[in-house]
């Protein structure tokens, strides 16, 4: 997979465990959020196989995909709510295009996924009335209405304080518990990846380690072992890892300094 | 001289390509028109959107144009002793020409630009990627009511803009110059045949209506999903909406008389 010439997930080669919370982790870049667009038929792989339960879709035309997408449900970083419908015409969109319910159950049912990921009295919100956690909760019961087989789930935890974040993941581990869900959670926060994750999927500039988090924090790879463990480096260290200044010419400036 | 030519070549095959992908993406707009659901809440919603806030600016522009019509008309006339016959060249003027293409580009202006904007942002928050996850095609969800409501309004706009442009001639020409109603109405019905004027203004506005409901949706689409991405489409929809609309009327009247 390539943007323009820039290659991302270059021999890389991943299994999602069927009912678990898999977790891919990895540094900026390092194409996380484009394993969950491979999986969904969003992006084309341009080498290599992309299977979706048993079924190879690598290959498949965007009418085939369809098919394939109303088994899964994906909840977007930035929610991806349609902004020109109020929060109760967005979680029913889904099941209006698709199941052929009456109003009333659509209604209810919008009621019942509201109510799962804590949400009251919003029907009528519009996307842009919410607050950043409020999004990321109507993104993810918006991705739950079909009861998807698979959830994909992209930075749940970006850009929110530290109780919304605990919020969401406690959603995503009850939705996994009560419906054996699968999912596969892209993110960079890792002591919820810590907390939750049955299998994480950690990408390397030279490939992928996979494996329980647990088992992970204790390889013998230091690469994996630091990312688990946010061990991180002193700013000199990640300094000397970055460009060498030749004193003279291109003088660093300290934060405030002249 | 070979670099001229092969540049030459490179630009020809670069407009014989894109015009493929317009072609393509316009017989998926008809194929997913024939296809139920039929979509009238939407197409009503974009209808209004296109059509309706327009009438404020379509109004009042014809109304200027056939004042100014008027005025230089009855100037140009009376030189003549043909002042008698202002009805017929207001009327002539707005039905064959002024209408269809003034309406098409003030349309382009409003609407056009804003149906490009709107597909773009939808392109770049990641909603047009959350309707096919959602296992619903953005063509036909979000492109085929914009693009046919272009179609539609386009027509009924050019028709208010000539019935406004002829009441703003007849109020200069007979208001303030002088001419008798009677004859500034019988010059104007006689002058104006419903075949080869009426029927041909409205080819005209369905085709533009069409044009610039296809290059504006497909400018959106295809936007670099980005702030910059999407203000250079919608600028590029305005430039090359105005300029096909131009070139489109020269052909038309040239072939068909129109």
């Amino acid at each position: 997979m390539a943007y323009g010439r820039r290659p991302v997930l270059r021999g890389v080669s991943c299994t999602f465990r069927p009912g678990a919370i898999s977790v891919v982790l990895g540094g900026s870049g390092s194409g996380k959020s484009t394993i969950l667009k491979l999986i969904g038929g969003l992006l084309r792989a341009q080498a290599g196989r992309v299977v979706v339960g048993r079924i190879d879709i690598t290959r498949f035309k965007e009418s085939q995909l369809y098919e394939v997408r109303r088994r899964l449900g994906m909840m977007f970083q930035n929610g991806a709510l349609l902004d020109s419908l109020s929060v109760l015409e967005n979680l029913a969109f889904p099941l209006r295009e698709h199941s052929g319910l009456s109003r009333a159950e659509i209604t209810a049912r919008v009621h019942e996924r509201l109510a799962a990921v804590g949400l009251e009295d919003v029907d009528d919100l519009m996307p842009r009335q919410l607050s950043g956690g409020m999004v990321k909760r109507v993104a993810l019961a918006r991705a739950m209405m079909q009861d998807p087989e698979i959830l994909l789930v992209d930075e749940p935890f970006s850009g929110l304080d530290p109780l919304s974040t605990k919020l969401i993941e406690a959603l995503l581990v009850r939705i996994n518990r009560t419906l054996g869900m699968t999912m596969i959670v892209v993110s960079h926060h890792i002591p919820s990846t810590m907390r939750m994750a049955g299998h994480v999927v950690l990408l390397l500039p030279d490939g992928v380690v996979e494996g329980h988090p647990t088992a992970l924090q204790r390889s013998e790879d230091v690469r994996v072992r630091r990312f688990l463990t946010e061990e991180t480096d002193t700013s000199e260290q990640i300094l000397a890892h970055t460009h060498e200044f030749e004193a003279g010419e291109h003088t660093p400036q300290r934060p405030g300094g002249a | 001289m070979a670099v001229l030519l092969r540049r030459l070549g490179h630009f020809v095959g670069n407009v014989i390509e894109g015009l493929g992908y317009i072609a393509a993406f316009a017989g998926h707009i008809v194929a997913v028109t024939v296809r139920p659901p039929l979509r009238w809440r939407e197409f009503l919603d974009e209808l209004f959107k296109v059509g309706v806030l327009s009438i404020l600016i379509i109004c009042v522009s014809g109304l200027a144009v056939g004042m100014v019509l008027g005025l230089q008309g009855y100037n140009t006339l009376v030189r003549f002793g043909a002042e008698n016959s202002l009805g017929a060249v207001v009327g002539l003027s707005l039905i064959r020409e002024m209408g269809p293409v003034l309406t098409a580009l003030l349309t382009t202006g409003r609407a056009g630009s804003s149906v490009t904007a709107e597909i773009g942002t939808m392109k770049a928050t990641e909603q047009l990627d959350g309707l096919r996850m959602m296992a619903v095609d953005p063509i036909d969800y979000v492109i085929r009511p914009k693009a046919w409501a272009m179609a539609v309004a386009m027509p009924l706009l050019s028709a208010l803009f000539i019935v406004m442009g002829i009441g703003g001639g007849y109020v200069v020409g007979v208001g303030l110059m002088g001419i008798d109603s009677g004859t500034f109405l019988s010059s104007l019905e006689n002058a104006v045949d419903f075949h080869d004027d009426v029927a041909g203004s409205i080819l005209k506005s369905v085709i533009f209506g069409t044009l610039v409901g296809l290059i504006s949706t497909y400018r959106g689409y295809t936007a670099t999903p980005t702030s910059v991405g999407v203000s250079a489409a919608t600028t590029s929809t305005v430039v090359l909406a105005s300029v096909s609309v131009l070139i489109f009327d020269y052909f038309i009247t040239a072939l068909w008389g129109v």
